[in-house]
């Protein structure tokens, strides 16, 4: 019979089971390097070169001299950067809810016995799967003054007079960018409040049933508690991504009309590359550093909590 | 009659939601394929009908293949795409069984700075990250991003392979190591053989990121045959005059199409691997 844990090996043994022990510190080391490495010298270098350069007038291409807190001092005056910070806010926040509201229910959908179910499932979560930058240019379209289907349609109904310029005027366009964003997010949330669901088990909710329970008392107080965590990490996680996007305004605005539709990427990218200011560029992304450590540690602190 | 009852509950519980669900989340890809069948005279005659096709026509993928640099831009995405996922997969996977099975030093506080990796988003990062490139010379080269995507991917495939690593019993381990094998062996004989669905499931989601990634390639991947597909398509077939429509949603269904493709084929691995970090944390 195999020794089943290391407590029982014989005192005889017990140089080679240092041995081992040392050899279990060393290989533990030995197998993070590669990974470490690589994330060292693209994820936490970067991190601190950019802390450097945004407290430099550095410009692309030149190292500049350390001005301080000059670049985040004058981002505060800066009004196209206010607009930014509230479109930042706007994006990443007001879309949640919706995403989570529609994926529950995608979820509740899809938690049915069907036929087809997985090429079903498959499909409902391209949105999620496929590069966003290329969905964004059929949203791109749809969205287009001339071309749209939504324009044609409601000109077809009689209820409009002419095509709707969705991305051509401030409050419309960041609006049409946050249905785009939550098109794409509402898979996710289905997929994962899908997953919570299954863990509930069947029998829970018989018992309920039995109880008298009927399906809103059974939602309420059987599915909910189960799906409640999932459902926070799901919208931490959807806050932190949709909080640092950046293709879907790029390709749907560019952050137009006037700067209107600006996010932190996409301002920080003009700044820093196209008016070759990357000094500034940095302290904009920087902007961002305390809003998701706030929301990697609330997340942080509840997984630990689950554990 | 019970049968009707049925059904109509069905109907409202099930098929209506769904078909409401399904044409909402699939439109936009229709609405691309749509396109990028139509000859572009279509899509300015009112008379048509748009959500239909009048005229088929190949026309706009032959145009891709004939007159743009899709056929480079997608061996660059692929080269990219196949080289970063492997190069991942090696990293994550060591780091995984290390986190997993070993004890070292600094171990619980390594854990949890892999955790936070997975947090940092390339916004935070692009505009030091094309100075690092910049001193490494490595503009519009293979390896500008088969080096940095390895830093977006690592820390959630080690986080996915880790839980997967945990699940195998440590007894098989134990009873190897007492037949005189070595931690190594026994991670490459006994438990990466164990662990193919794990390995299957962050491969995928590697290999979906690679192809995906629009930020780090549209700046360090920006002369005409190096783009990859995403950055191909948006910077160089949006044109000025309004006749591109055709060719632009072509090029979006093919560089879509392979990770559909493969998507649909391991739904199951992908949804369970995806979901198995949430669920677990």
């Amino acid at each position: 019979m195999n020794h089943s844990s290391a407590g029982t090996l014989p005192s005889s043994k017990s140089s080679f089971l240092r041995d081992l022990l040392d050899r279990e510190r060393s290989l533990g080391i030995l197998l993070m390097l590669p990974g470490a490495g690589l994330l060292i010298c693209f994820m936490a270098y970067p991190f601190f070169l950019g802390i450097w350069l945004s407290l430099s007038d550095s410009r692309i291409g030149q190292m500049g001299d350390f001005i301080g807190l000059r670049n985040f001092a004058d981002l505060l005056t800066d009004t196209i950067f206010h607009q930014t910070a509230r479109n930042t806010l706007i994006y990443a926040l007001v879309t949640v809810p919706f995403k989570a509201m529609l994926g529950l229910g995608l979820a509740l959908v899809l938690n049915n016995r069907m036929r087809f179910s997985n090429p079903v499932r498959a499909s409902v979560m391209m949105p999620w799967i496929v590069p966003t930058a290329l969905s964004s240019l059929g949203w791109f379209m749809i969205f287009d003054p001339v071309f749209s289907p939504i324009s044609w349609l409601l000109k077809n109904l009689g209820l409009i007079k002419a095509n709707i310029n969705f991305l051509g005027a401030p409050n419309l366009a960041i609006a049409s960018v946050c249905l785009a964003n939550i098109w794409r997010g509402i898979p996710f949330f289905g997929i994962t409040i899908l997953a919570g669901l299954q863990a509930v088990p069947q029998e829970l909710h018989e018992a309920a049933a039995i109880d008298g329970a009927n399906v809103w008392h059974r939602f309420r107080h059987v599915t909910i508690p189960a799906i409640k965590g999932v459902v926070l990490i799901a919208s931490l996680l959807s806050i932190i991504w949709t909080f640092a996007d950046f293709q879907l305004i790029y390709i749907l605005t560019k952050g137009g009309p006037a700067n209107q539709t600006h996010i932190f990427g996409t301002y920080a990218y003009q700044i820093g590359l196209n008016a070759t200011e990357i000094g500034m560029g940095a302290a904009i992304a920087l902007y961002m550093f305390p809003i998701l450590a706030f929301f990697a540690i609330l997340l942080l602190i509840y997984l630990r909590k689950e554990q | 009659m019970v049968g009707s009852n049925f059904f109509r509950a069905r109907f409202f519980s099930l098929y209506l939601p769904l078909g409401v669900y399904v044409l909402f989340l699939l439109f936009p890809f229709y609405w691309m394929l749509l396109v990028s069948f139509k000859p572009t005279n279509d899509l300015f005659d009112l008379k048509f009908n748009p959500f239909w096709i009048q005229n088929f026509t190949l026309e706009n993928y032959l145009y891709l293949f004939q007159n743009t640099d899709f056929p480079q831009w997608l061996k660059n995405t692929l080269i990219v795409s196949v080289v970063s996922t492997s190069l991942s997969l090696v990293c994550s996977i060591m780091i995984g069984y290390a986190l997993a099975r070993l004890r070292f030093p600094g171990s619980n506080f390594l854990g949890v700075g892999i955790f936070l990796a997975y947090l940092v988003p390339p916004t935070l990062l692009f505009l030091p990250l094309a100075q690092v490139i910049s001193f490494l010379d490595l503009y519009n080269t293979y390896w500008a991003l088969i080096l940095t995507y390895p830093s977006q991917l690592i820390p959630f495939a080690s986080w996915l392979l880790m839980g997967y690593f945990r699940t195998i019993p440590k007894e098989i381990e134990e009873s190897a190591m007492a037949d005189g094998c070595t931690r190594l062996q026994i991670l490459v004989r006994i438990v990466l053989p164990l662990s193919v669905p794990g390995l299957l499931s962050a491969g995928i989601f590697c290999f979906t990121l690679c192809w995906n990634e629009f930020l780090y390639a549209l700046i360090f991947m920006s002369s005409g045959p190096m783009k990859t597909i995403p950055v191909g398509t948006v910077s160089d077939l949006i044109k000025a005059d309004t006749l591109f429509w055709g060719s632009l949603m072509a090029s979006a269904v093919l560089g879509s199409f392979p990770i559909a493709f493969i998507y649909s084929f391991f739904v199951k691995h992908y949804v369970s691997g995806l979901t198995a970090g949430a669920v677990k944390g």
